[in-house]
């Protein structure tokens, strides 16, 4: 069986090349400021000093976090019923609904979020149906709402796969027994279903948050050219203005705050389970 | 009671639904409308397919994508396989090694292996187009290829391989014969998910192409900014695709469990 080891080997190469050395490469950029080639290294704080020293690129990050954090409080709640009523639908009609909350996300997301423009324009098919309706029209494209819709739209079947796959992991007996104990259908969804699909929508808020961060094509499209989050201040600094320092440094930051929001998002997770064992 | 939170129930799913499918809807409609506009509908043609199948660089957009979507299946689902063997094979730290390096394209956000791969590419000194964008697919589908092959190979018997070299098989043999056969399952769902992982790809791909090489993804990006149907066309073809793959493996190995469950 042995001899089979040496199989996983140039896998190790591989990643080393394209995994290893690219991650540092992005290390040694942001902490350099004349850093282009190899021999002209100097260690450097400058990048960062920069962006936490300008209002403008705080304000752009400010936007991107709190229009993530909306994203994923929506996502939530649409999420989560969809997910239990999926949870709790029959064989057939089970397998049917997964099937087309996975769908769309098999699609392409650019072709999706297009589609998008057209339907949100002044005179697209909600403004024409809201104005029938005596209400409207309303500018909706080149807004934060087309932008959180864009983003909730992209990423809204993921948190639902996980929280139904939590949910359909319960021990449904669980219920039973809280209901023999006395519990209303409220009390038994609050105290056991609840608490035991937490994980779902933990992992669920990483799939939707991560994405909604550093997302930059969703602003781009929805919100117009004007409409900048920290994606897209990253894609100019290597696309259009070229400065690769200050572009690895800004996606330094960014991999940092999103490492401390998963951090913080797991710990309350923990403590509130801690809390449940004490209180039993 | 029960009965109003059902169809509360049964209304809420029927939102959710139209939510998620009415642009894909409204894509393959307005495909089909006669004028350039994507608010109005004035008539059904296929003048927009024509369009598109006359539009050289949107031709060549489609055969990048599909090209480099099956070389980047292909490759790295024999490489993902055979690593994933080897590894259940290996001591825990390299294999716990491997797979922490293997979660940064995963847990990382896409536009940060983006940009690392753009500059590694740099670095190197390659040109930037159809070569480093294959490569890039290949180093992102690796990973969810072995995690998908992964627990097979845990749930596979170790004795099994040994009982084959013990009755004289080569170690190749055993390999094709008995480990490759037992972890299919696995390994054509890894296939499944690189194929439309790289299918599907902007975020990598918009970083390390160059030399007016693109994917639709890119090509739908760059054109946005002008209201052009052809997009639409294209989109629909990309959709039908996908769905039309996506119910067949989804619905036939349901079909033919029901089917056998309804014949006992």
């Amino acid at each position: 069986m042995k001899q089979f080891k040496s199989m996983a080997y140039p896998y190790i190469v591989w990643i080393s090349l394209l995994i290893v050395v690219p991650m540092l490469l992005i290390l040694v950029y942001a902490f350099t400021t004349t850093g282009n080639s190899v021999t002209t290294i100097k260690f450097s704080l400058a990048n960062f000093a920069k962006f936490f020293s300008d209002v403008i690129f705080l304000d752009v990050l400010r936007r991107s976090l709190l229009i993530a954090v909306a994203t994923t409080v929506v996502c939530i709640i649409l999420g989560y019923p969809a997910a239990y009523i999926i949870a709790n639908a029959e064989g057939r009609k089970k397998f049917m609904l997964i099937l087309l909350v996975t769908i769309p996300t098999w699609i392409n997301m650019l072709v999706r979020t297009y589609a998008w423009m057209g339907i949100l324009q002044d005179d697209g098919i909600i403004n024409t149906v809201l104005s029938f309706l005596g209400i409207g029209p309303f500018k909706m494209l080149h807004t934060s709402f087309a932008v959180i819709l864009g983003m909730v739209y992209n990423f809204i079947p993921f948190m639902i796969l996980q929280i139904y796959t939590s949910l359909t992991k319960m021990d449904k007996s669980l219920l039973e027994a809280a209901s023999d104990l006395g519990a209303n259908r409220v009390q038994a969804f609050l105290r056991v279903t609840l608490p035991l699909s937490l994980p779902g929508v933990i992992s669920g808020i990483t799939l939707v948050f991560l994405p909604a961060v550093s997302s930059f094509f969703i602003p781009k499209l929805l919100g117009g050219g004007q409409y900048v989050l920290i994606g897209n201040v990253i894609e100019n600094q290597f696309l259009t203005s070229g400065n690769w320092n200050f572009g690895s440094a800004i996606s330094l930051i960014m991999a940092v705050i999103i490492m401390i929001s998963m951090y913080i998002t797991k710990k309350i997770d923990k403590g509130e389970s801690m809390e449940g064992g004490v209180k039993k | 009671m029960k009965k109003r939170s059902k169809i509360f129930s049964k209304l809420f799913m029927l939102c959710i639904m139209v939510f998620f499918y009415m642009p894909i809807v409204y894509t393959v409609v307005f495909s089909f409308n006669s004028k350039k506009s994507l608010t109005h509908w004035s008539g059904f043609s296929l003048r927009w397919y024509d369009k598109m199948f006359s539009n050289a660089t949107m031709m060549d957009a489609l055969g990048t994508t599909v090209t480099v979507a099956v070389l980047a299946t292909i490759i790295s689902t024999i490489v993902g396989t055979i690593t994933a063997i080897g590894l259940s094979k290996s001591n825990k730290v390299l294999k716990a090694l491997v797979e922490r390096i293997n979660d940064f394209p995963i847990m990382n956000p896409e536009i940060v292996t983006a940009i690392s791969l753009l500059m590694f590419f740099s670095a190197l000194g390659v040109q930037k187009g159809y070569i480093t964008m294959l490569i890039a697919h290949i180093m992102f589908c690796i990973p969810y290829v072995m995690l998908s092959v992964a627990p097979k190979l845990r749930s596979l018997d170790p004795n099994l391989a040994d009982a084959a070299l013990d009755l004289g098989a080569t170690p190749y043999q055993a390999l094709i014969k008995v480990i490759i056969p037992q972890i299919m399952p696995g390994v054509v769902s890894g296939a499944l998910v690189a194929f439309t992982m790289s299918f599907d790809d902007f975020i990598i791909s918009y970083f390390v192409t160059g030399n007016g090489v693109s994917n639709i993804s890119i090509l739908v990006y760059t054109m946005s900014k002008r209201i052009n149907p052809s997009i639409n066309a294209l989109s629909t073809i990309i959709i039908l695709v996908i769905t039309v793959v996506l119910v067949l493996i989804n619905i036939v190995p349901v079909l033919r469990k029901w089917g056998g469950v309804k014949e006992q």
